[in-house]
């Protein structure tokens, strides 16, 4: 797509270098590790060594009678300020810190409030705690199994582990469909418990000025306003108003949604500030990030596709059991406990679909957040994505050619789904056909028979996935009851540069740059003068803040929207400089000029200038504008990602040849920002499919809580991706953008998984769980006596 | 992750690092690339009362060829032997080897005595220097004493170092003419300890005959394996298919792996008979020139 | 336990400080001298994000005492532009996209800064091997390894037209 600015302008569509990068490149980023107040204090926590016991003691004795600890906070200390429990944002509860049980290794006992952060480190070391160990849960089927002991016990009436059940879809419809069709395939899958792992953990500096009575707080959080009024709604009660609470997200090193949960650790940090009144900092250790903080996934899922024989999609159905640990702290919107898992139905044209969930208490870290992705599509699209292939192994049909078959059609869109979504918009066989003509898709069809008929394991996988982002339409979503729209609030300074401030926050995602070139497409005004803020909630409008790819289709749709708005003043300020009527100026970026006279035109800047200057009598000054935006509708991207395989007899391991990923996010506002987020997120997909998974031993414990053994891949297992797009617009977002930072997550692993299992088909192998591990691969050569 | 409080000594010279190596005894730990012990102290799970820092001790640094042998300083660093011409001409199952330990930063700081005195079976040179038939000098209170390797490694993270002996230098015979060597580990990731690794030195005569050989396990027992019946397996035989299966076989059985997150038992066996036989193929290559 | 006083010159000045021996060299940049820029990503030596050179070699500044670092020189990500001019590695990683959320970045940049210094002209696989000891989440690589092999071909034009 050509941009229809200028370089200097550098709307839509320029590959802008990006303008946070000078700070984060000179060592300038601010990160709230980096934030250092006059008196701050430092604070650490003592973490519980098993999974389920009762506290006998806390003996805080010995670590206060260290040199600079000045004060131990406990269960029972908060429990006087009735700050010991909290909601989490799926309004289930969650300890702040326990008063008399532990419910998963790791989970927050005590805190050391001291004057540096090695001498919390050695009260920490110092607290004794006597716990009685009980039998831990470890799985959901434990919990689930009869007379298994009730987990949450400060649940009135509780008999059971189940959190909850949920079910979508049309159950009757469906099991007719299963009842009557020519062919039925079945796969049971795991979607392990992963970690988002942002290279920079979790913290907060807890700043309560008691002469002002006002609470500041440097905090990771991809969600600070929604942050400030939790906080104001939980702690009312102790004198927290929310005038008096201002949030600020600093830079941000990584969230992946693993920043938008509340944890334990900065509760205490400012209960600690405010009754210390002194500023308090908090910053995970990795091993406690890993080992404590929200998870991601963890589903347990039985799919079924049902087909005719010649190989037309007619019905699916899901069963799934979700391991949430002790508590569902997940961050979904409040009418979705499943999140988007009803876009399971993908990007394939089928009459009907049903789906039940049961989501289970473990005595695991609590969690349910998402890994790069909006709200558990990652799990829809890797049982639709594989099933598409199981059935086309079951048909002995090419997976590429089932897909065209089945596809949802360009002209169907809008796309009435049979699980209630309306698709906005999709071109899913122009995709495929991409990712295939640059694959050269029949030449290592080709290969791969000759590779065969030698003994080889060569394997072609496909991933053509329906990604649904941007929540969301403010009808249907709400996190707490706060409804997901977000906002921008834009200002033209007299010299016609801009300030524009926004509800979201990125973490990476380049929201300074972006944000601006929307800015600029809109008003002509040059990116590089449209200051971007965000993250301070004293300053910035109200809105849901960065995760599940909504920045673009709800924050970047309000900046598009409030430039209108300023465009719309600008022009009523321009006929009245230019002494003609509204309707007789033409709109180029930056300038109005009078129809039929070229020489006669006013720039956006004269127009500003004006603004504060020489505005027209009878007209408010100044020319800024707000605007909250309710998205219609959510967006749809999509692609299709095609990965080879080479297999090594010998050790299993698993040799990515090439990966091939063709996105389609709509309009494109930086393209070097959407390559940037692709390469990304496929390797957070790569991660889970052959490296990532957190693994726990029968007692609870967990067995790999560091980076030595929780594997984030390098550069050197990391293949180097091949990218492309096409671009479908969105119908009803204001510049036809779709969101794209988490398309990869979710479409990549079930590509490589499909090459996998490809590539050892002709041993009859229909599946493999993630990750997919070289002994994993071996046991499979080996049982088949071809291993080398 | 803070490591407990300890006492710091930087010894300037060996007698004085004895010195204080005989007065605090277990209490202290010796400390020269740090990047195994800080890791153990900064996650509490070692707190030595004394750190003895040897890295201002002089001439503890070198790779030097010397009365038939290749004699390296125990505080060379992983770097330096990586940039070492001697090493890569002459012993380039060394250089293989070093190239697969942890990462850059890490081996611009980890020292080869560091990583043979830990004792860790994880680690990766006891096997190579097991295939090459090194010995280790170590000093102590009574003096000077050298080590063969296959005397070194006596239990899990225990060497033949006595608590007050500080080990000073490694010495590899210089292979024959004809010789060859590889070093090959699987590992889950780069720099990761190996799920299995193989170190296999060959020495092949002009009739093509294998005179000498040599073959090191690391990550598949309490302590780094010698395969001395594979390498027994090999002497004297022409190097063939055959032999070199025959070989993998017995070097699988000599391992003694157990089951972990890296693999089951059975996995990591039949990984040592996969790389011992990559290995020794690479190790003939190299040795054919 | 008794502190020791340590002089160590952090690009190109000299600080001297009563320090503990058990203090890490990347809290003493961050906390004793407000160098923010190395960053701490983990507990065990696999992140890179703290990497500093330490006269002249890339080092994980969080598996170093302080102490250690005595009468040594350390260059940090502060100490990389001269002169207000950009290093071409940060134009690279600039130019080429190679950073995004900005926290392993530091790490990331000292570390090529040894590697373009030992190796002018790497490979693809040289400079893949070359940052295996610094992990990034949110860039996928592709545009780090573009972002080094800018710099390689800047800095040798550079070097030619000086010869």
């Amino acid at each position: 797509m050509q941009p229809r600015t200028s370089e200097k302008i550098c709307g839509m569509g320029h590959s802008m270098k990006r303008k946070e990068d000078a700070r984060f490149l000179q060592g300038k980023g601010n990160y709230v590790d980096d934030v250092k107040l006059p008196g701050m204090l430092y604070m650490d926590i003592v973490r519980s060594p098993f999974a389920y016991a009762k506290i006998k003691s806390i003996n805080t004795e010995a670590a206060l009678a260290i040199p600079g600890v000045l004060a131990v906070i406990t269960g029972e200390t908060l429990a006087q300020y009735n700050l010991h429990w909290m909601p989490t944002l799926m309004s289930d509860t969650q300890m702040v810190l326990p008063t008399d049980t532990v419910m998963y290794q790791s989970q927050e006992v005590a805190a050391v409030i001291a004057t540096s952060r090695y001498i919390a480190a050695d009260g920490v070391e110092a607290v004794e705690v006597e716990y009685e160990p009980m039998q831990a849960m470890v799985t959901p089927f434990q919990s689930m199994e009869p007379g298994a002991p009730v987990l949450r016990t400060d649940k009135e009436g509780k008999t059971d582990n189940l959190a909850w059940h949920w079910e979508h879809g049309d159950r009757e419809a469906t099991d007719k469909a299963f009842a009557s069709a020519d062919v039925v395939v079945r796969e049971k899958m795991h979607i392990p418990r992963i970690h988002v792992a942002s290279i920079e953990t979790c913290g907060c500096v807890a700043d309560f000025d008691p002469v002002e009575g006002k609470l500041t707080v440097y905090m990771t959080t991809q969600a600070p306003h929604a942050v400030r009024t939790v906080l104001a709604l939980v702690a009312g009660h102790v004198g927290l108003s929310e005038e008096k609470i201002r949030i600020i997200s600093p830079d941000i090193g990584g969230g992946f949604g693993g920043k938008v949960p509340v944890y334990p650790g900065y509760v205490v940090a400012i209960a600690a500030s405010v009754v210390i009144g002194k500023p308090v900092k908090w910053i995970e250790d990795r091993s406690e990030n890993l080992q404590a903080d929200s998870f991601a996934r963890d589903y347990h899922m039985d799919c079924e596709l049902a087909a005719t024989n010649e190989g037309k999609i007619q019905a699916l159905r899901i069963k799934t059991v979700a391991d949430y640990g002790y508590t569902d702290a997940a961050a979904n919107p409040s009418k979705f406990p499943a999140g988007l898992f009803s876009i399971c139905t993908g990007s394939y044209d089928m009459d009907t679909a049903f789906t039940e969930m049961d989501a289970v208490y473990t005595n695991k870290p609590p969690g349910g957040v998402a890994y790069r992705c909006s709200f558990r599509v990652t799990e829809a699209v890797h049982a639709i994505e594989r099933m598409v292939d199981v059935l086309a192994q079951k048909l002995q049909k090419d997976p590429a050619q089932l897909r065209f078959n089945n596809f949802i059609q360009p002209e169907q869109f809008p796309y009435q789904s049979p699980m209630g979504w309306e698709y906005d918009s999709g071109n899913y066989p122009a995709a495929l056909q991409k990712a295939m003509d640059i694959v050269g898709y029949e030449e290592l069809r080709r290969e791969q028979a000759e590779k065969r008929a030698r003994g080889e394991f060569m394997g072609i996988g496909i991933s053509s996935f329906t990604e649904i982002v941007g929540a969301g339409p403010s009808k249907h979503f709400d996190i707490l009851g706060i409804k997901m729209f977000d906002s921008c609030e834009l200002r033209i300074h007299p010299t016609g540069k801009a300030i524009a401030r926004f509800g979201t926050k990125s973490q990476g995602q380049g929201h300074e740059t972006t944000y601006a070139q929307i800015i600029a497409e809109e008003l002509g005004i040059p990116a590089l003068h449209v200051e971007v803020e965000e993250g301070d909630t004293d300053t910035a409008p109200y809105g849901l803040g960065t995760y599940a790819s909504r920045s673009t289709p709800t924050a970047g749709a309000a900046a598009a929207k409030a430039a209108r708005k300023v465009r719309n003043k600008a022009r009523k300020i321009a006929a009245y400089l230019l002494e003609v009527s509204e309707e007789d100026l033409e709109w180029e970026p930056g300038v109005f000029t009078v129809k039929g006279a070229p020489d006669k035109s006013t720039t956006i800047q004269d127009i500003a200038f004006a603004a504060y200057t020489n505005h027209p009598q009878g007209m408010e000054a100044g020319l800024e504008a707000v605007h909250y935006y309710d998205p219609p509708n959510l967006t749809f991207p999509f692609g299709s990602y095609i990965c080879v395989v080479d297999i090594d007899k010998g050790t299993g391991e698993i040799k990515i040849r090439r990966f091939v990923a063709v996105d389609d996010c709509g309009n494109i506002i930086n393209p070097m920002i959407v390559q940037g987020q692709v390469h990304g997120g496929l390797t957070q997909g790569l991660a889970p499919a052959m490296y990532e998974s957190l693994i726990y031993d029968e007692e609870g414990n967990i067995l790999n809580g560091t980076f030595m053994d929780y594997l984030l891949p390098t550069a050197v297992e990391t293949p180097n991706w091949e990218t492309a797009h096409t671009i479908t617009p969105s119908p009803h977002h204001p510049l036809g953008a779709k969101g794209v930072g988490e398309s990869a997550t979710v479409g990549a692993p079930p590509a490589i998984v499909n090459a996998v299992v490809d590539a050892l088909s002709p041993l009859g192998v229909t599946h493999l769980e993630i990750p997919m591990t070289p002994p994993q691969i071996w046991e499979i050569l080996n049982a088949h006596g071809v291993a080398e | 992750m803070i490591p407990a409080p300890f006492d710091y000594h930087t010894p300037s010279s060996l007698d004085e690092a004895l010195s204080l190596l005989q007065e605090y005894g277990y209490e202290a730990k010796i400390l020269t690339g740090g990047q195994s012990l800080l890791p153990m102290m900064k996650l509490r799970l070692a707190e030595p009362e004394h750190i003895i820092d040897l890295n201002g001790i002089p001439g503890l640094a070198y790779i030097r060829e010397e009365d038939g042998h290749v004699k390296i300083g125990a505080l060379t660093r992983e770097a330096e032997m990586e940039e070492s011409a001697l090493i890569r001409a002459k012993l380039p199952i060394l250089h293989d080897t070093g190239k697969l330990i942890a990462d850059p930063q890490v081996r611009n700081l980890g020292t080869l005595g560091g990583n043979l005195a830990h004792g860790d079976p994880g680690n990766d040179h006891p096997a190579t220097m097991l295939a090459l038939g090194a010995r280790v000098v170590a000093i102590g209170p009574n003096g000077q004493r050298a080590i063969p390797v296959t005397e070194f490694f006596v239990d899990f993270y225990t060497t033949a170092l006595e608590p007050e002996e500080i080990l000073t230098e490694i010495q590899i015979p210089l292979p024959p003419p004809g010789s060859g060597g590889a070093y090959l580990k699987l590992e889950r990731k780069v720099g990761d300890y190996a799920t299995a690794g193989v170190a296999a030195q060959v020495t092949i005569d002009a009739t093509g005959r294998c005179t000498e050989a040599g073959i090191g396990l690391t990550n598949v027992s309490y302590v780094p394996v010698k395969a001395t019946d594979a390498e027994a397996r090999l002497r004297g035989s022409t190097l063939s298919e055959v032999d070199l299966n025959e070989a993998a076989g017995l070097a699988a059985a000599a391992s003694r792996p157990s089951s972990d997150l890296r693999g089951s038992e059975e996995y990591k066996r039949a990984m040592v008979r996969v790389l011992t036989k990559r290995a020794l193929q690479r190790a003939i290559a190299r040795a054919r020139g | 336990m008794a502190t020791r006083t340590v002089s160590i010159t952090v690009n190109g000045e000299t600080h001297t400080r009563d320090v503990e021996p058990r203090l890490l060299l990347v809290h003493f940049l961050r906390e004793n001298l407000d160098l923010t820029g190395t960053h701490i990503g983990c507990d065990t030596s696999n992140c890179g994000a703290c990497t500093v050179l330490l006269d002249g070699k890339s080092i994980k500044s969080c598996t170093l005492l302080a102490v250690q670092a005595h009468g040594k020189a350390v260059t940090t990500i502060e100490g990389v532009a001269q002169g207000g001019q950009l290093h071409p590695l940060q134009e690279g990683f600039k130019e080429k996209h190679g950073l995004q959320c900005g926290f392993c970045t530091p790490g990331m940049v000292m570390r090529a800064v040894e590697l373009l210094d030992k190796n002018p002209d790497p490979t693809e696989d040289d400079i893949r091997w070359g940052i295996s000891g610094n992990l990034c989440r949110c860039t996928g690589y592709v545009n780090i390894v573009k972002a080094i092999q800018y710099a390689a071909e800047k800095m040798q034009a550079e070097e030619a037209v000086e010869a």
